[in-house]
């Protein structure tokens, strides 16, 4: 491994870079919009499985098309027949619809069918689901910035949190990239985001604090490079065995957690990268150096 | 930090295989055991369905304000105030009373004790009812806490007659909790077709008799459909309700098998059915459920016995159901179904199936990988790691946590986080083997510069696990528990298992020996 790399010579590459990949994110996150699934929009979803290989989307569509349920959207995955309905109604009051709608498709699509997966949410839930899963996203990053403010100087603690932006904006923008739905789970897996892509930032600011204090003398970049060297081995090694876990999930896991696991992969990703080129530099924008830590040293370390 | 007192050693392992016994309590299947404790399988993991209800509190807000009309009006009379322009609109009382009467009524409507019109609730310090006083408009309605105490009662009222109408079914283990101020959350492990219970839970059962008038000049009736589609008008007055029956029963009629329902009345309701049958022999009496008319038989004699029969055009499946809302009794008020979450069981299957084949595949993918980088002390890591699985699924058992399908995938992702501990601490030490020329200082220098580290990243990570148990639903908090929990085992087993059989490694071995 390459022990002595000049990272701090590249800072301004991954700074652009990251600020083109920040702003495309916004900007689809603005115009392009996300691609909600029921839990955030309300809605009814039903997951079915037919024995019968012949039957396609088409057949399945007409199925109960005589229900007139407004917007359809049928997904076929999987290689054992298995379909995905969503269907935006999910009407409080008229709580016959499912079975309407099951026995509907029963009858003209095929017996031998089993309902796998029945989900229905109403506007007002899913309206709530979505306001606490923003609530908890905005709530954990401030819980981090408080945390980093306790143990370090809040130069680190905004490093820390730009770079927790950076990597929460650019996981959700590339949901809208490529029209992944954002569900619960999806909150879920930002939130387990921001956890890691923190503890990647931690180890390393850790080390640039107890390289400050070694080296008074030495510039920030050089500390900057010098601590990410010391801990690149573990960042990979532990972005990896993380990977190949969630790989593990994303191969192995099922449909349900196929989305969960994906955003985790590009989580673990940009937030490895972004401890490295994006709350690192600012460190340096924010002119830390040996005075920054200095008051504060002897309450920090044990 | 190497050095481990005999004490030191016991505590750290007798404690790991208290907790990690538990884990293994998973795995018989009889209860004969003396802790009977195991990790419960999520709806999403064994199929079921999860129901969340809301009560509908504003008809019954309005029949309660139309109560009060009666003593109002009384009330008003007997203290000599005129009034004018008396209307009920939605949920307000309006009427028009001279100005120099307001102080008077103020004085009734205020009175804190023998009021029984407004009641003072001690719980909540305010009145049952709030006015308004436009020029010489007043306005009377429900205030917040009146308002809530009705919303209160009715929920709980609501809570406990789906308890017998889902116990009447039979379903095994169901969870009936409140969640908020108006919801009802119902959880059916491995229901099979929760389209009935829907249908029993969104049906109101509201059941009263009243009687069919032909005199069309007759004061208060209303026109109601039957269900044979004949239009019948039907009296508002109430002869007797679903609240005097004591018993309803499905069964077969002799002469021509049709199903039908029969019911037992209470005393006070035996009585007021003798009453009016014996009066209106040759009249129909309407049995009028939610407002539909089930059915209009003609009163041939007087019934005292306090027995009926409900006969009406239903199979012998909605006989049954109706007998069973009947036992139950009426809801407060209407519920519906605001979210609703079904997995049928051969999903759940497969579900444990893929997340036990990732678990599986994930962790022997670290094995290798962690042998592979750090030679024997990956093989501790890897103890570690096995300790750490162990003492997780340990607590879980003893807190007799829901494992979810999430909560499959957090266990997973700890399997690839826990590593990062001992990575760090191996790191470290690394490091200071390059300087430090005592392989145990460097030992003991590493683990104690890597504390600190170890304790930061974990902490972060820790923190959003919180926010999101704190936040998550269902499914989530399932995800949100077993992260978190691994946080706390991988600290342990790093810390204190790792650490310890690192020393062994160390202090048994001769510098050149170690590898890293």
């Amino acid at each position: 491994m390459i022990n002595n790399f000049k990272f701090s010579d590249h800072f301004k590459k991954g700074n652009i870079f990251s600020l083109v990949l920040f702003c495309l994110s916004v900007f689809f996150i603005v115009f392009k919009g996300l691609n909600f699934g029921i839990d955030f929009k309300g809605g009814t979803l039903i997951e079915l499985r037919v024995n019968d290989k012949n039957i396609n989307i088409r057949d399945v569509r007409s199925s109960f098309s005589n229900l007139n349920l407004g917007d359809v959207n049928i997904k076929e995955f999987g290689d054992r027949g298995d379909f995905l309905i969503k269907i935006e109604k999910a009407d409080n009051k008229n709580d016959n619809f499912i079975p309407k709608l099951k026995s509907s498709i029963k009858l003209n699509l095929s017996n031998d069918i089993s309902f796998r997966r029945i989900e229905k949410v109403g506007p007002k839930v899913s309206e709530e689901l979505l306001h606490s899963g923003v609530l908890a996203i905005c709530l954990s990053l401030m819980a981090m910035l408080f945390y980093i403010w306790i143990r370090f100087e809040w130069q680190f603690s905004l490093g820390s949190i730009i770079a927790l932006f950076h990597d929460v904006m650019i996981t959700i923008g590339i949901f809208s990239i490529l029209s992944f739905e954002i569900n619960l789970s999806i909150i879920a897996a930002v939130l387990t985001i921001v956890g890691y892509s923190m503890n990647d930032t931690v180890v390393i600011y850790d080390r640039i604090r107890e390289n400050l204090n070694k080296f008074h003398k030495v510039k920030i970049e050089d500390i900057a490079n010098l601590s990410i060297n010391e801990t690149l081995s573990r960042t990979i090694i532990t972005s990896f065995t993380t990977l190949l876990a969630l790989f593990s999930i994303f191969f192995l896991g099922g449909e349900i957690l196929r989305g969960f696991s994906f955003a985790m992969i590009l989580g673990v990703v940009i937030g490895t990268y972004s401890s490295i080129f994006v709350a690192t530099p600012i460190l340096k924008t924010l002119r830390v150096s040996y005075k920054t830590i200095e008051k504060k040293e002897e309450e920090i370390i044990p | 930090m190497l050095n481990f007192t005999k004490i030191n050693i016991l505590v750290i392992y007798v404690l790991f295989f208290l907790i990690g016994f538990f884990s293994f309590l998973n795995l018989q299947n009889n209860n004969n055991l003396y802790i009977d404790k195991k990790v419960n399988l999520g709806l999403d993991l064994q199929g079921g369905s999860y129901l969340l209800l809301e009560i509908d509190t504003n008809p019954l807000i309005k029949d309660k304000i139309q109560d009060k009309v009666v003593p109002i009006k009384k009330i008003l009379n007997s203290n000599e105030i005129s009034y004018k322009n008396f209307n009920i609109n939605n949920k307000i009382i309006k009427f028009n009373i001279e100005k120099n009467d307001i102080d008077k009524y103020k004085n009734i409507f205020l009175n804190k004790k023998k009021n029984s019109l407004n009641i003072y609730i001690e719980q909540y310090k305010s009145y049952e009812l709030d006015y308004l006083i436009y020029n010489d408009e007043l306005s009377i309605f429900y205030s917040k806490y009146g308002e809530l105490t009705i919303n209160n009662a009715a929920l709980k009222q609501s809570i406990e007659i789906i308890r017998r109408r889902i116990d009447d079914v039979g379903t095994k283990e169901p969870t009936i909790l409140q969640r908020g101020e108006k919801r009802i959350l119902v959880e059916l492990p491995g229901i099979k077709d929760p389209e009935r219970i829907k249908a029993l839970l969104g049906k109101t059962a509201k059941l009263d008799f009243r009687l069919v008038t032909s005199d069309s000049n007759e004061f208060g009736f209303e026109k109601l459909i039957s269900e044979n589609g004949e239009e019948l008008q039907v009296s508002k007055r109430i002869i007797m309700s679903g609240e005097n029956l004591v018993d309803a029963q499905p069964r077969l009629d002799n002469q021509n098998n049709q199903p039908s329902v029969s019911f037992t009345l209470d005393r006070i309701g035996s009585q007021k059915f003798g009453r009016t049958t014996n009066k209106n022999i040759g009249k129909r009496i309407a049995i009028v459920l939610d407002d539909k008319v089930i059915s209009a038989p003609t009163i041939r004699e007087p019934i005292t016995g306090g027995k009926g029969n409900i006969s009406g055009n239903f199979s012998f499946q909605e006989a049954t159901d109706l007998a069973l809302l009947l036992r139950s009794g009426a809801l407060p008020t209407p519920l519906n179904i605001v979210e609703e979450r079904t997995v049928g069981p051969d999903l759940g299957e497969d579900s444990i199936k893929s997340g036990t084949k990732s678990l599986i595949v994930g962790f022997i993918l670290v094995i290798i990988f962690m042998i592979y980088k750090y030679k024997v002390f990956g093989i501790i890591a890897n103890l570690s790691l096995f300790a750490n699985l162990l003492m997780l699924v340990g607590i879980l058992t003893m807190l007799e946590a829901t494992l979810t399908l999430p909560g499959i995938a957090g266990i997973i992702l700890t399997v690839g986080m826990a590593v990062d501990a001992n990575v760090l601490i191996f790191e470290r030490i690394k490091e200071e083997l390059k300087t430090e020329k005592s392989i145990i200082h460097a030992f003991d220098i590493g683990y104690n510069k890597a504390k600190i580290t170890v304790l930061d990243a974990n902490i972060t990570t820790l923190i959003a696990a919180i926010i999101l148990f704190a936040f998550g639903s269902g499914p989530i908090k399932g995800f949100a528990l077993t992260l978190g929990i691994g946080i706390l085992t991988t600290l342990y087993s790093a810390y204190f298992i790792a650490r310890h059989l690192t020393s062994i490694v160390v202090l048994n071995n001769k510098k050149d020996s170690i590898n890293l």
